[in-house]
């Protein structure tokens, strides 16, 4: 029995369903941005893996991986830089706490 | 039962498994913890898929970078991580029946594509996935112009934490 996209596609599918709880469900601001890289990791193996079945000759998915590794530090750059000004602030990382912008 | 489907079935176990921890776990420094196992998994699923570079970046970006910036800022707002209560919101059930809903609908979805259940095609011997990686990400006609504003996005978003972070006196 060999290993067929299929494994993949489902191990990528419930890492990145696990992410989306995470994102859903935490509290602390940390672990969302947490949850975040769990997605965004599930997403690179789906491209990882679709480019090593479906068009092993083209590099697309791994050059797009690329782009999504650089993505996701910008993105974990500026949050926790959020955070950590917010908490200075508000003395909170609580994101249900974080209500400035409603009126 | 090859030996690569056991490796498969073992990294995939751990990784999912760590992950469900990240998001469950009550302590954050333990849950940035479990966040580096799983990163780890990841790593290992790109070895398993023959993409040895994006392994290595895995390693040296996510696990020594972000998950070290992670613990970093939690550290710094140590106080409130360990409050204790619960670590998930009123809505986390709805959130729980979403994600699953999340992963029936997906692995419905591509259970019924048709290349769902596509063999590994052999790699031809003299392919070399890095150097075709390395010429297509500076090669005008392939993916230069995406590789440079990435890193002009990477270098605005540094400037840009540094200001949000600034402590202004």
């Amino acid at each position: 029995m060999m290993i067929s996209l299929s494994y993949y596609l489902i191990f990528s599918a419930a890492l990145f369903s696990i992410g989306l709880f995470g994102v859903l469900a935490r509290k602390n601001a940390v672990a969302i941005l947490m949850g975040v890289e769990l997605m965004l990791n599930a997403v690179n193996v789906n491209l990882v893996a679709f480019w090593r079945f479906r068009t092993p000759e083209l590099i697309a998915g791994q050059a797009f991986a690329i782009m999504v590794f650089a993505v996701a530090a910008a993105e974990v750059a500026v949050g926790l830089a959020l955070i950590i000004s917010i908490y200075r602030r508000r003395n909170t990382v609580v994101a249900d706490d974080i209500d400035m912008l409603k009126l | 039962m090859t030996p690569l489907l056991v490796i498969f079935i073992i990294t995939a176990a751990v990784t999912l498994g760590a992950a469900l921890m990240v998001v469950t776990v009550r302590n954050l420094v333990h849950a940035a913890l479990w966040l580096v196992v799983t990163l780890f998994g990841v790593a290992v699923m790109y070895v398993l898929l023959n993409a040895g570079f994006l392994a290595v970046a895995q390693v040296v970006i996510y696990i020594g970078a972000i998950a070290i910036l992670m613990i970093f800022a939690i550290m710094l707002t140590r106080h409130v991580a360990i409050d204790t209560g619960p670590q998930v919101n009123a809505n986390w059930i709805w959130a729980a029946v979403l994600s699953l809903a999340l992963f029936a609908a997906l692995s419905w979805t591509l259970a019924s594509w048709s290349g769902f259940s596509t063999a590994l095609p052999e790699m031809s011997p003299r392919a070399d996935p890095l150097r075709q990686l390395g010429t297509a990400l500076v090669s005008p006609d392939l993916y230069v112009i995406p590789f440079e504003v990435a890193s002009v996005l990477l270098l605005a978003a540094l400037i840009g934490a540094i200001m949000v972070a600034w402590e202004r006196r």
